[in-house]
Parts: C-alpha cells; sequence; structure tokens
C-alpha cells in the first residue's frame, strides 16, 4: 500500500474536495489521516487477488418507469431555497475567468 | 414512558385523546429538553393541529392508521417539506426541502404525530453527536455522557419520553449503537426494506432508515409500517412491507443462535457478562448456542473506513452553494464551491471528505477503495457460511457503555473502534438489531445485537422478544 501521506498531497487532495483548508487544518489533517492509512495496512496482509469486489449489498438492475407525466417539484419552492436565483434559474458567480 | 402499542390502543378506541398524548410528551420536552438537547426542532403548533385532525376522525368514526396518535421524533436528515432540515450542519441551515421523505409520508399515512427533528453528528458521521453543528446531546441517563451517535437525538428523545418513538438512519451503526447507549430498542433492517427517499444521502451501498422505541413491539409495528417498496427508491426491495407482529411470541425454541469465537477484541469485560447472560437466556427458553468464525470481521473496520467515506466524498459534492444551502460568496465558481465548502462543514466532515477523495483518487484507488471492496466481499462470504449453521447472530452493540463526553474526540480511530461490532452488518447488507439487556458496572444500559441474515427480520425479532422477556 502507499507510502506515508505528505501535507502537498492534503493540499492537492483538498483541492480536488472543493475545501480550502487553512494550514492549520491541513497539518493536523495530514497527521490524523497518515494515522488512519497506518490502521488500515491491515489488509495489505489479505490475498485478494482472486476475490471478487462488492460495491452494493446485492446486484443492482437499472430500474425504469412507463415514460408518463408526472407531477414534479414546484419550480419556485425549490428556487425559493436556493442561495440565488434569478428569472427562474440558478444563479452562481461568472464560472470562466473574466472580469466583470 | 408510554409505549406505542398503548397509545394506539388508546387512541383508536377512544380512551385516550391523540391531543392529551401529544401535551404529555411537548410537557416532558419543555420540563426537559433544555438539559438533554435531543432536538434542532420542536414542531409543536403542527403537531397539536395534527393529534386534534386525529381526535376528529376518531370522532367522527373514520379508520384511524397503524400509528394513530403517537408522538414520533425525525432524525434531522429525513426531509420534511417546508420544514427545516439542517443535518446538524451548518451548510444545510435553513434550508426547508420542497418534499418529503417516503418514511414521512408513511408515518402521516398512519395517523403518526410528528413533534420534531432530531440532532445527530454532522451528516450522521459520528459516533457520540459530538460532532453536531448545534451542540451535543445529552445521553438522558446521565448527561455527563454522550447518546451514542450519529442518531443520539433520536435515541435520547425516546429514552427521555419526548416521543413514543423515533427514525434514525443507520450506516455503520448509528441507529443501534445509540439505542444500546440510551438503553431503548434500535433497528437497522434489511438494506432496501425502508425507502431511501429523502434520506439525505452519506453513503448510498450503506444507509438504512430504521425505528426507535422503548420495546421490541413497538418496533416490530413501526417497521412494519415503515418498509415496503418504493418506486422512488431504485435500491429498495421490490416486496411488501415486513409482517414481524405476528412473531414475536413464537419463542426460541429449536433456533440456532451463532456465539462469534473470533470476535475482535477491544470489548468491556462488563458487557461480555451481560452477552454471556443473554445467551444463557436463550439457552433456557430452548435454542441451542452454536459456535461461528468470522475470520474477516477484524479488518471491517479498514474496509468501513474506505468504503464510507469514499461514497461520502461523492456524496456530499452536491453541497457547492448552488442549489439548496448555503454559500460564500466569492469572485468565481470555484473559488464560491471551496469557501462555501472550509465555512459550512465540520471537522469529521471535512476529514471523511479528504479521506474519501483521497482514497479515490488517480495512483490510490487500487490500493484502498479497490481492496476495501474485496474485504467487503470477504466479510459477506464469512456471514455466508455462518448463517448456514445458524439462524442468528448475538453480540454486543457497543464495545462499552456510554461513554463522557470528550473522551475520544481528539482521537478519531478511537471513535471509529466504537462502530467495531456495528459496521459489518452495513457492510453485508444484512438486518441487525440492539436490545436493551441490564446494565454495565456503572450502571448503565448494555445492548445485545442481534445479527440475521438478508429479510432476516422474523428470526431477529423472536431472538430480540426472547431476549427482553428475560431481560
Amino acid at each position: 500500500m502507499a507510502e506515508k501521506i505528505s501535507q502537498e498531497t492534503v493540499i492537492k487532495v483538498s483541492r480536488l474536495a472543493r475545501l480550502s483548508l487553512t494550514s492549520n487544518e491541513a497539518e493536523k489533517m495530514t497527521s490524523q489521516l497518515s494515522g488512519m492509512l497506518e490502521h488500515f495496512r491491515d489488509i495489505d496482509a489479505l490475498d485478494l487477488a482472486d476475490v471478487e469486489p462488492m460495491t452494493r449489498p446485492y446486484p443492482l438492475k437499472n430500474v425504469l418507469r412507463e415514460d408518463v407525466v408526472a407531477p414534479s417539484l414546484d419550480r419556485d419552492e425549490v428556487l425559493g431555497q436556493a442561495p440565488a436565483a434569478e428569472s427562474g434559474r440558478f444563479r452562481v458567480p461568472p464560472t470562466i475567468g473574466f472580469d466583470v | 414512558m408510554q409505549k406505542l402499542a398503548e397509545i394506539v390502543a388508546g387512541v383508536s378506541n377512544g380512551t385516550l385523546s391523540a391531543s392529551a398524548v401529544l401535551e404529555e410528551h411537548l410537557k416532558r420536552i419543555s420540563t426537559r429538553e433544555s438539559e438533554i438537547n435531543a432536538f434542532n426542532l420542536v414542531t409543536a403548533d403542527q403537531a397539536r393541529l395534527d393529534a386534534a385532525k386525529i381526535d376528529a376522525d376518531i370522532k367522527a368514526d373514520k379508520k384511524v392508521g397503524a400509528l394513530a396518535g403517537v408522538p414520533i421524533a425525525l432524525k434531522d436528515n429525513m426531509c420534511t417539506r417546508g420544514v427545516e432540515t439542517t443535518c446538524s450542519s451548518k451548510i444545510l441551515q435553513g434550508w426547508k426541502p420542497p418534499y418529503d421523505a417516503t418514511v414521512v409520508t408513511k408515518l402521516r399515512n398512519a395517523g403518526a404525530v410528528i413533534v420534531g427533528k432530531t440532532n445527530l453528528d454532522e451528516f450522521a458521521m459520528g459516533s457520540s453527536t459530538e460532532n453536531s453543528a448545534f451542540g451535543p446531546t445529552k445521553n438522558p441517563h446521565d448527561i455527563t455522557r454522550v447518546p451514542g451517535g450519529s442518531s443520539g437525538g433520536s435515541a435520547a428523545a425516546v429514552a427521555a419520553g419526548f416521543a413514543a418513538a423515533s427514525l434514525g438512519s443507520d450506516t455503520g451503526g448509528s441507529i443501534r449503537q445509540p439505542a444500546a447507549l440510551c438503553g431503548v430498542v434500535g433497528v437497522k433492517p434489511t438494506y432496501g426494506t425502508v425507502s431511501r427517499y429523502g434520506l439525505v444521502a452519506f453513503a448510498s451501498s450503506l444507509d438504512q432508515i430504521g425505528p426507535f422505541t422503548s420495546d421490541v413491539r413497538d418496533a416490530a409495528t413501526l417497521l412494519e409500517v415503515i418498509s415496503g417498496h418504493d418506486p422512488m427508491d431504485s435500491t429498495s426491495i421490490p416486496q411488501s412491507a415486513l409482517s414481524l407482529v405476528s412473531v414475536l411470541d413464537q419463542g426460541v425454541k429449536g433456533m440456532r443462535i451463532g456465539r462469534v469465537t473470533d470476535l475482535p477484541e477491544g470489548c468491556e469485560p462488563d458487557v461480555l457478562a451481560r452477552l454471556e447472560a443473554a445467551f444463557d437466556a436463550l439457552r433456557s427458553a430452548g435454542a441451542t448456542i452454536v459456535d461461528v468464525k468470522l475470520p474477516s470481521l477484524q479488518y471491517c473496520l479498514t474496509a468501513y473506513y474506505l468504503i464510507a467515506p469514499a461514497e461520502a466524498s461523492s456524496n456530499l459534492a452536491r453541497y457547492d452553494g448552488v442549489r439548496y444551502g448555503n454559500r460564500v460568496d466569492a469572485a468565481d465558481l470555484n473559488a464560491m464551491y471551496a469557501a462555501t465548502r472550509e465555512a459550512g462543514f465540520g471537522e469529521e466532515v471535512k476529514r471523511r471528505i479528504m479521506l474519501g477523495t483521497y482514497a479515490l483518487s488517480a495512483g490510490y484507488y487500487d490500493a484502498y477503495y479497490g481492496k476495501a471492496l474485496k474485504v467487503r466481499r470477504l466479510i459477506s462470504d464469512d456471514f455466508a457460511r455462518a448463517y448456514k449453521d445458524v439462524d442468528t447472530i448475538l453480540t454486543p452493540t457497543s464495545p462499552s457503555t456510554a461513554f463522557k463526553f470528550g473522551s475520544k474526540t481528539d482521537n478519531p480511530l478511537a471513535m471509529y473502534l466504537c462502530d467495531v461490532f456495528t459496521i459489518p452488518t452495513n457492510l453485508a447488507g444484512h438486518p441487525a438489531m440492539s436490545v436493551p439487556f441490564g446494565v454495565g458496572a456503572d450502571k448503565m444500559p448494555v445492548g445485545i445485537q442481534v445479527l440475521a441474515s438478508t429479510l432476516g427480520e422474523q428470526a431477529m425479532f423472536k431472538v430480540a422478544a426472547e431476549l427482553e422477556r428475560a431481560s
């Protein structure tokens, strides 16, 4: 299994997770994650080569319904709970880099 | 404490009024809630209207449901239309869902009176409710101790008599462990028997809703009401509701009960002594105790704490400040996501998102998540072998009785070890329940866990009912 996790990796993972950890948080997180990953090495001893991964308790099939019109959520009620909405849509900050 | 069965019987035959029952519970809430903190929200006004409606229906000779007039509390990760649902997280504070969870609709249709939304570890991640953004819930048996978690508020609400029953969710023990620590019954049904529609997702292959009650019969009644196929949940098993109450008096004569000879270490001796007493009670009632081996169980913590955070890191990606919950404004979208999530999530939630993101990230997927899924298979195979020889298995629910506040908060791994006996069930998708069975050396409640194979709820409830008779 992988080597000890570095603070650099922690910061990279925090970017992937869209978390802007403070440097204190990143330091604490590095030490805690290292401790956990160390504990998780217990499964390294197992021979898992021929074991089928189990992603869920029982096999699932895609579930389809008849294509008939049914009530859906009320748009105004949904948008009313959004942090920002405008003209029947969610409003977000600029998504591409240009000055506004 | 008034039992669910007594309330339904009394309200249905007119000897009790739903309104009077509700007022008794609200009175207990007003007396003790300030010290217990079981609730994020008490919905007294709506509850009074709902109770009055039940009483009016009875007066008009209308048919009432199987939970007529029963005050019930909901873990605050179940969506209630127009009523704040927070998951005890700042990121969702103030959010009013635009729909009801299926379990909420089922409870209402059965005549239950919803009294409020209960406190939890943020997003159901924890074993003590100390991770709630709104302060911990206290154990009603001793307010210096935790109620367990993550459904600590739901367990405490029943133990304190604030509600006759409550619902919780269980991803790695979050119903059974707090039930044990608070001295009430808690059930994690087979994965797929209770709809997850409207349950805020933590780890979708593990999460399951279940009841807390003061006795086994009430748990059976409530589970009958909330179980059954739901087209809104693609993982819902296509079968009708469970039938449980009818088996409760059948006893355990001839049943084979498994004793795990290689149980993971770390259980307190006073809890193990109660487990032995439970085996003795079942033997006296005519059951046979059979030794079983579950060698992969010792790896359950590793498998769970890779799989659950991996699924959580994906599920919690939705809290991005766009569609619901709170936003921290920033100049561009990516900066807004990061600022919102940094401010909105607590320490444990961030830790699990980080762990899960890491376990799923390029270069580490096979070493961590991939391996964990294989260990999950080994655990499931162990159970499959064991259930060839036994009908149910008995273990402690929790390695110890309720612990003191702050005693595990600095060491995440020590907190995770609280779930060592409950996690395997979730990984396998099986049912398990905790039944109060005496007290430990500190006079705090001890719970015994009854496990069964997929859809083995009837066998599980027979054993639970026998333990209750013997306790």
